[in-house]
């Protein structure tokens, strides 16, 4: 692009092109490297015939920050599959959108659902950075002109008791972050009006300092109505106005996504004015407000003011088709007087929105928001040159082709495959030492059922889950804090339920990862997917959350690139295209990175909303039975990690073309109204999963167990296993169902011919014990309201530890 | 007789269970031969012309800032719901609903902080306790009911002499079976005296069919109310304030 055709108005004296001295001086500050500088001085050079100025400068900062342009990670996602006949939008937009096909009068249905972490932010100021992480995920979501029907989250913390790696301060903190996370999630959903339908929680000491904080949002589209960020280039497209809606631009978030890419340390308090805040009210306006805009055919394209702002929409929506826009910050409203153009640039203030709308129709879109009270202001021009100009008090502050922001930021791609770390390898090789940790025997099976049930980990969340408003919409048949997915039903257009329903969960596997990746998160994605199909959904698309420590630390990058390959092998399997996710590295303490943790978001579609199931036993007769594949093992199971205190050695290999088996073999179930529940052998193993089995579901009102079950796991110990591998060790591949005696036949026959194991385990039972043996021995009989008084009480207690 | 019974629910800023209440008054209810239908009431409306009852829904209305329902009240169409409700006519408010129905004075007490400061969403036992009312005729009086709350803002308070009328008047036609938020008498739902203007912290509308998060329960409140109407519409009706 030549110069000379550039530049109606005069570059601003204030912001002279920086000179060499200049921009060395203001490098580290902008967390840029040398290399990436020459790089933007030849882009600017080529396209300007000069070097940027600081205003510039400060906007590459961001955009060319991990969190913007993944560029330590693109590489390795490009190695993902993407496409899929159900997928209407792959990754690009703000969301992907999968297709549950159509309702009864004709309308396509689309599913728009992403995930995104909000993990720096929360462990500065964990209401806000926790709530803003939620309010950020929701706009992805109905900037595709989708209305938010649910959301899920996971979350990761630090140890809330102090032990050998955690100091009493510290689990103080891990509490008190936790503790107020949840409520900034909780007040941002529930105010917005978008149920929490699921979501999990780990604590491990290894996010002491830095805990994760994934948020997911799923809504609905119907019909050819995806709004799109790319505007058209032909002449309709050329001089149309950009509006800005929404909240007041401040001084808030100044940089978020440039600190979002730095490991956290003591001194990273300093960064509070990087979290911003975030007003749900506002939300819920805007959700209305757009909703309605697009309604009426008049907007061209859409998008959300996130991470770097007004920077980064201005670029993203012109450098898709490559156009330019002409913006003026004099007229973007302002919460205070006097605030520099970088401010302006960088902004991540919450709750705002850029449109552009088609000529002649700016009254119509903003007599919307005007009706919903919303500040809303014209505020520049889609012009044809591929230039994003900023002017500030009638001078140019900044002016840089979007392109050069977004599609031409530094990529560095290492080996997708490297090599493992000698450290990785000696963990994961490392063998149970039988005589440090000799096999239990079989009167202490109970206390050790005890202490698993009663480890937050594995203990009923819904100290926490009750702050989060899972009924809200009316939809919801099934929330995931006592079953393995949240379930809710889809209206059509005009608000009639179609009878299908939609299933989601969100799934991490951070152990397994961290001793082999691509088990590890092959072994996700299977679960994820088992999830799923418990409930009755065949499992459609999955969007990631790749939370790593720094990636140029060599044991992070091989973590991070061995994950995204087994991510990929096991959606290709299960035709579960990825479309979209987020990428969040840096996540480090102290010098010290959290545990890998690749999280799964994946949807599901139930074609009947009748055809669904609970985790937990619902008649007492009921034959109780183990599908699929037992294999259990010790290595990164939370028995391990009780018993030894870390993990080590291999976790739970997966079984890619048996769990395909499976998930089809539960669909088959659930279409013949087989299963009266459904949960699959998870975190403490075999023996958790079946105390679980007993646990009356949270919201019934009963608080107390009324059934139990009575097992012998002899049948299982086909190849004389430890006590404690056989009810503790944990495996893929494995679902205990119920179903009524009469269906025993029809479950034994599919299995056979499906080639999927089938085990009777033992039966449901009226009265509430539950009673495990092993032949003629017996291992446990305990009392479940003694059981159930453990498992719902210990997080209320590990939250409120004072002393 | 009338073209059937026509809902209005109410539309502030921050509702977000208008649809909740809506959907099933435009469905599920005519499908199984009530004659209603639903409209909204935006909040700027100062008439509320041609609806037989009014349904104030929950929500944040205006962010729940100042205090919940504190800002709502002062919205133009309060002062309609009022002549409305002096008219006799029925005004059902849940949950952000009951709160505005406070904070306007159509309601005696008020809606405080749930005892353990912290948002409550659970199915809870309660007992009707009035079934003198049009929303409530259906009920078995005494019966254990369940319902969703979802609520920051339900702990009922008022002072000794209000809940001695209150208890007095059988005003109160819901109660937990348990302490569940603090509130005094444990007291989920009022009516006013004359029986037509019912709060209700728990949400009826999330509680239409049965599943394994909710009982059925809210379907007779509904039932009730349009049976009520039914009958109450072949009457005169007074004349409407325009």
């Amino acid at each position: 692009m030549p110069a000379a055709t550039l530049s109606p108005a005069k570059l601003s004296a204030v912001y002279p092109p920086l000179t060499e001295l200049q921009a060395h001086n203001a490098l580290p500050g902008f967390n840029l490297t040398a290399s990436e500088y020459a790089l933007i001085d030849a882009g600017m050079q080529q396209a300007l015939g000069r070097a940027p100025n600081m205003n510039e400068l400060a906007m590459f900062s961001v955009l060319w920050s991990e969190h913007c342009c993944y560029k330590h990670s693109k590489h390795l996602l490009k190695t993902l599959p993407t496409e899929g006949e159900r997928i209407l939008q792959g990754p690009g937009e703000n969301a992907g959108v999968v297709s549950l096909g159509k309702d009864s009068t004709g309308e396509t249905l689309g599913l728009a659902f992403k995930i995104e972490s909000h993990n720096h932010p929360t462990a500065i100021e964990p209401h806000q950075g926790a709530a803003t992480g939620v309010g950020g995920i929701l706009r992805d979501i109905f900037t595709m002109n989708a209305r938010p029907i649910a959301s899920l989250n996971a979350l990761r913390f630090g140890s809330l008791q102090p032990n050998e790696t955690t100091t009493e301060a510290q689990a103080a903190r891990n509490r008190y972050l936790l503790r107020h996370a949840v409520e900034g999630i909780a007040h941002y959903g529930n105010c917005v009006g978008v149920p929490t339908i699921g979501g999990e929680i780990s604590l491990d000491a290894r996010y002491n300092g830095n805990p994760l904080v994934n948020a997911m949002a799923i809504g609905l589209v119907y019909g050819d109505t995806l709004m799109q960020s790319g505007m058209p280039a032909d002449a309709a497209g050329i001089g149309n106005p950009v509006i800005y809606v929404g909240s007041d631009t401040g001084k808030d978030g100044m940089g978020g996504a440039a600190f979002a890419s730095k490991e956290l340390d003591e001194s990273s308090a300093d960064d509070r004015p990087a979290v911003q805040v975030g007003d749900p009210f506002l939300e819920k306006l805007l959700i209305e407000a757009c909703l309605e805009a697009f309604a009426t055919g008049y907007v061209v394209s859409a998008q959300d003011m996130g991470a770097a702002g007004l920077t980064c929409s201005g670029a993203e929506m012109s450098a898709k088709n490559n156009l330019g826009m002409t913006i003026d910050l004099d007229k973007v409203p302002a919460r205070e007087p006097g605030m520099l153009p970088h401010e302006y640039l960088l902004s991540e203030s919450q709750e705002r929105m850029l449109f552009v709308v088609a000529r002649g129709h700016e009254a119509d879109v903003m007599a919307i928001f005007e009706k919903w009270d919303l500040a809303a202001s014209v505020v520049g021009t889609v012009v044809a040159e591929p230039v994003l100009t900023f002017t500030h008090q009638g001078e140019v502050v900044a002016q840089v082709p979007p392109r050069l922001l977004t599609d031409d930021a530094p990529l560095y791609e290492e080996a997708l495959s490297p090599p493992e770390p000698e450290t990785l390898r000696a963990r994961r090789e490392k063998n149970w030492d039988d005589a440090a940790w000799p096999d239990i025997q079989p009167n202490e099976v109970g206390h050790w059922l005890k202490t698993l049930l009663g480890h937050p980990n594995m203990a009923n969340p819904s100290p926490i889950y009750q702050q989060y408003d899972r009924h809200v919409r009316n939809n919801t048949r099934l929330s995931s804090e006592t079953n393995t997915s949240g379930v809710i039903r889809i209206r059509d257009k005009q608000g009639k339920p179609t009878g299908k329903a939609i299933a989601a969960t969100v799934d991490g596997r951070s152990w397994d990862v961290l001793l082999n990746p691509h088990a590890g998160a092959a072994g996700t994605v299977a679960e994820a997917a088992r999830n799923l199909v418990c409930v009755g959904a065949e499992p459609l698309a999955v969007t990631n959350n790749l939370n790593f420590g720094d990636p140029e630390k060599p044991d992070n990058y091989y973590h991070m690139a061995m994950a995204v390959k087994g991510m990929g092998q096991a959606c290709v399997a299960f035709n579960t295209p990825v479309t979209g996710g987020n990428v969040s590295l840096y996540n480090e303490h102290g010098g010290a990175p959290i545990l890998p943790s690749p999280v799964i978001g994946m949807v599901g579609l139930l074609e009947d909303d009748a055809q669904t199931c609970g985790a937990s036993f619902t008649q007492p007769g009921d034959v109780i039975a183990l599908l699929g594949g037992f294999n259990p093992g010790l290595g990164a199971s939370q028995y391990q990690l009780a018993r030894c205190g870390t993990v080590f050695g291999e976790p739970p290999a997966v079984d890619l073309a048996m769990e395909k088996a499976l998930q089809a073999l539960m669909l088959t179930g659930h279409h013949g109204a087989w299963w009266h529940s459904a949960t699959d052998v998870s975190l403490g193993g075999l023996a958790v999963t079946v105390a679980e089995g007993c646990m009356p579901t949270s919201l019934t009102s009963a608080k107390h167990p009324v059934l139990g079950a009575s097992i012998d796991v002899a049948v299982l110990d086909t190849n004389d296993r430890r006590l404690d591998t056989l009810l503790f060790g944990e495996t893929h591949g494995a679902i205990v169902v119920s179903f009524s005696p009469e269906k025993h036949a029809a479950v034994e026959a599919a299995c056979q011919a499906a080639g999927v194991g089938c085990t009777v385990l033992g039966t449901v039972t009226e009265s509430p014990t539950l009673t495990l043996s092993k032949g003629d021995t017996s291992l446990v009989s305990a009392d479940m309201t003694e059981l159930f008084n453990v498992w719902s009480t210990a997080f209320g207690h590990a939250l409120e530890r004072t002393h | 007789m009338r073209n059937g019974t026509t809902i209005g629910i109410v539309r502030f800023p921050g509702s977000n269970c208008e649809q909740d209440c809506f959907e099933p008054l435009r469905h599920d209810f005519p499908e199984q031969g009530y004659a209603v239908q639903a409209r909204y009431l935006w909040h700027r409306s100062g008439s509320v012309d041609g609806v037989d009852a009014i349904l104030i829904p929950g929500g944040f209305s205006f962010g729940d800032y100042l205090r919940s329902g504190a800002l709502a009240q002062l919205s133009p169409v309060i002062r309609a719901i009022r002549e409305f409700a002096d008219q006799g006519r029925p005004v059902l408010g849940i949950c952000n609903g009951f709160q505005i129905l406070t904070e306007s004075g159509l309601l005696p007490g008020a809606l405080t902080q749930n005892r353990q400061k912290q948002f409550l969403c659970q199915t809870v036992a309660m007992r009707v306790e009035n079934i003198t009312t049009p929303f409530t005729q259906q009920y078995t009086q005494g019966k254990t009911i369940h319902l969703p709350i979802a609520h920051a803002d339900g702990c009922y308070v008022a002072d000794d002499e209000t809940l001695d009328q209150l208890e007095a008047n059988q005003q109160v036609v819901f109660r937990t079976l348990m302490d569940v938020n603090g509130s005094d008498n444990d007291i989920a739902g009022i009516c006013n005296k004359a029986g037509n203007v019912l709060g209700m912290m728990p949400h009826p509308e999330r509680a239409l069919t049965p599943s394994a998060l909710t009982s059925a329960h809210g379907r007779t409140l509904f039932e009730s109310l349009l049976t009520w109407l039914a009958t109450n519409n072949n009457a005169p009706l007074p004349t409407l304030a325009c």
